[in-house]
């Protein structure tokens, strides 16, 4: 009776479960004190952790970009490193609040997976990288050429779509972490390694040398990479998608790490609005007034996290490209912020 | 001092044993019934719940994206598989890549397992030195550091494919694989595939006429003359009268891989082979213990009648030695299959690669899938063991009442 009992209560406690609260997240940070961000595996340039256990990276800047603007703080933010097959298990479960992680943003991901992406923090295309000692110049030279990719992202589908569209043949060797696919390529498992263009400069610095890689001119398809929110919070998807825009309204303005707070005591009425002195755009998002010299000044602007992070003060040294301001000759573009 | 009689018990309790259960009080029917409808209820309460989640959170549920196209290649495929089938497709050639080397992951470790053991009771003093310290080091090892110790040593011995090491110019290894001429069937397969099967029968026929004959009449024919004319002399024949049963389409280097012939991929190799030693280890021990538990008076009684040491292991000590190894042995053939999940690690197709990793990540439905793939594995699980089960019976058939 007192096992049957039991069986009993777990079942009503099971059946009464009330569902996941999902309008709270701004709510659960700020009592939390901390914001719990999904990032990638060690990417650099993107989201990679030094030895001393410090991230860095665009991915990572953009999360310690918003929780400078909640809590004023960018480094009370916990990274959680999450591989392709597992990082939207992890925003849908509610085990992190927003995935920064390189994603690429899709009509099935926007859709199916109960989440939303809040912009665009790089603009990428899928390219390939072969040994310079094939020989080879351009992707259209790959017919029965061995593969190596991640599995579980777009990546796969691009190559299927690619090598079908244009009558090649290939093998596709498909590991779990990207680390493990770049292992192959580099014992010769494989001819080529595939991922998007800032990812294949960025794997290149993790080989023995680099010198010997060429990333071949191809980009066979359009990756947007941004981070992505969960369904069902509207308010916590605006104070994620106005993060990013304030870091490039923040470059429009000419606006940078050092000149901020000069910059803030500004009288010009644009420079005004967009650092809380004339009205109240940081409440309206649920935040303080001051949240866009709070972002500047932990993070700087899009173009010196660009800089640090994947452009030219970094390792990687990926031109500006489509990432450049719109007014510059590349299609980042931010709302204005009024 | 008179006791105090004891007061009897609760009346009511009684009465609703006896009501619920019959003369089986607690453990009776009734009660029975209600704990399922219970535990029915809890399960169809889980489902629920969770579909109500997702659908408030506007996550897609059910089954409908088995529908949906792949649009993904696999480097290993039994049936014909392209970029273009459907996830229903994708999940049945993960699933034969999983069987495939589960089967013979099983028949390699059951075979070395076997040798391993025997190899350990042996009188010999170094075999048995050197069989029991391959049991300590294999089996002390995570099986995922054995698979990536074959599969990133085996890889790096082999050479690039352009620099093959080739047999007759047919058979090329390197670390693509080993490439293999595939047989093409013919016209004349199918009748030499019927006398192949009509000779395999045939062999088995006589196999057990000359059983019977054995223990009935005491008269020993030799028929491995007959046998080996059958299964030679007949698929030969009908080779003759129909023509080749197969061509041989011999692969060649063509800019990158090779074209035509088969190819056993590095993957499947280091899989198999990883996987295989390290299930041997352990069912090495399991053998050696049923070989121990046999009585040593058997031995004995078998070396009396004139028996030697190798007979007297097959004839006396084996048959009783399997019934302790079955259960265990039945075992590590199922962690052998759910340890193949590992190839993920390596790049092995098998069906948590391709389905619960790959798939899933690009449809997002874990629970959906997660769920097919464990269902997927118990079946298997539960097939195996209903296999072992039925040997073990038929074997406790023959040992007698």
């Amino acid at each position: 009776m007192k096992r049957v009992s039991l069986v009993f209560t777990l079942a009503v406690a099971v059946g009464l479960s009330t569902q996941v609260a999902t309008a709270q997240t701004l709510k659960t940070i700020k009592d939390r004190g901390m914001l719990s961000c999904g990032v990638g595996q060690g990417l650099p340039g993107f989201s990679s952790p030094d030895d001393k256990g410090n991230w860095t990276g665009l991915d990572v800047d953009v999360c310690r970009a918003v929780a400078a603007a909640i809590l004023n703080d960018a480094t009370k933010v916990k990274f959680v490193p999450l591989s392709a097959k597992d990082r939207f298990t992890a925003l849908q479960s509610g085990e992190i609040d927003v995935l920064s992680r390189n994603t690429t943003w899709t009509l099935s991901r926007d859709t199916s997976l109960g989440a939303n992406f809040t912009g665009v923090t790089y603009y990428d295309g899928q390219g390939f990288m072969v040994k310079k000692s094939l020989k080879v110049n351009s992707a259209l030279e790959l017919n029965s050429a061995s593969v190596c990719v991640q599995t579980g992202t777009t990546t796969e589908q691009n190559l299927a779509d690619y090598f079908k569209g244009n009558n090649m043949k290939y093998e596709v060797i498909a590991f779990a972490t990207n680390d493990e696919a770049v292992k192959a390529y580099e014992s010769g498992r494989c001819d080529v390694f595939t991922t998007d263009v800032s990812g294949l400069y960025s794997d290149r610095l993790k080989l023995s040398n680099p010198a010997d890689h060429a990333v071949l001119p191809e980009v066979i398809s359009k990756e947007p990479l941004g981070p992505m929110v969960r369904h069902g919070d509207d308010q916590w998807f605006d104070i994620v998608k106005w993060t990013l825009y304030a870091m490039i309204t923040a470059e429009e303005l000419g606006v940078t790490q050092k000149n901020v707070d000069d910059m803030a005591k500004s009288d010009k009425p644009e420079m005004k609005r967009v650092f809380g002195a004339d009205g109240n755009l940081g409440e309206q998002l649920g935040l303080t007034k001051d949240w866009v010299s709070r972002i500047v000044k932990a993070v700087g602007n899009y173009g010196e996290s660009f800089d640090r992070n994947v452009g030219a003060g970094s390792k990687l040294g990926i031109a500006r490209g489509l990432n450049q301001l719109w007014n510059k000759g590349g299609i980042q573009y931010a709302p204005p912020i009024r | 001092m008179a006791v105090e009689p004891r007061k009897p018990p609760s009346q009511f309790v009684a009465k609703l044993q006896r009501a619920l259960g019959g003369r089986a009080g607690w453990g009776g029917f009734v009660v029975q019934i209600l704990f399922v409808a219970a535990l029915a209820w809890i399960a169809y309460e889980i489902v629920a719940n969770a579909r109500a989640n997702l659908q408030a959170q506007r996550i897609t549920a059910g089954f409908g994206f088995l529908a949906n196209t792949a649009g993904f290649d696999v480097s290993q495929n039994l049936i014909p598989y392209s970029g273009s089938d459907t996830y229903t497709r994708v999940f049945l050639v993960g699933l034969m890549n999983t069987l495939l080397v589960s089967v013979i992951g099983i028949f390699f470790a059951t075979l070395i397992g076997f040798l391993v053991a025997l190899g350990r009771l042996s009188p010999n003093w170094l075999l048995a030195r050197i069989s029991g310290g391959y049991v300590e080091l294999v089996r002390n090892l995570p099986p995922l550091f054995q698979i990536l110790f074959w599969y990133l040593a085996v890889l790096a011995a082999l050479p690039n494919p352009r620099q093959s090491i080739s047999v007759f110019d047919a058979f090329f290894l390197s670390n693509r694989g080993i490439v293999v001429p595939k047989p093409i069937g013919n016209p004349g397969f199918e009748p030499f595939a019927i006398a192949t099967l009509i000779a395999v029968v045939a062999a088995l026929l006589l196999r057990n006429y000359a059983r019977r004959q054995l223990f009935e009449s005491g008269r020993l024919i030799r028929i491995w003359p007959y046998v080996l004319g059958l299964l030679i002399g007949l698929p030969l024949v009908t080779a003759v009268i129909f023509g080749a049963p197969v061509t041989f389409e011999v692969p060649a280097l063509k800019g990158f891989n090779f074209a035509g012939g088969s190819r056993v991929i590095p993957e499947f190799v280091a899989l198999t082979v990883a996987l295989s030693t390290y299930t041997a280890a352990f069912i090495a021990e399991i053998v050696r213990a049923g070989i121990l538990s046999v009585h040593k008076g058997q031995v004995e009684a078998g070396s009396s009648l004139g028996l030697l040491r190798g007979s007297v292991l097959r004839l006396i000590v084996m048959p009783q030695a399997l019934r302790v190894i079955l259960p265990p042995l039945t075992n590590q053939y199922l962690n052998l299959t759910k340890n193949s999940s590992l190839a993920v690690g390596i790049g092995y197709p098998d069906l948590v690669s391709v389905f619960a990793g790959t798939t899933l990540s690009q449809t997002g439905q874990a629970i959906e899938i997660i769920g097919i793939t464990m269902g997927v594995y118990l079946l298997i699980s539960l097939v195996t063991s209903a296999i072992m089960s039925f040997y073990g019976w038929r074997l406790g058939r023959s040992l007698g009442p």
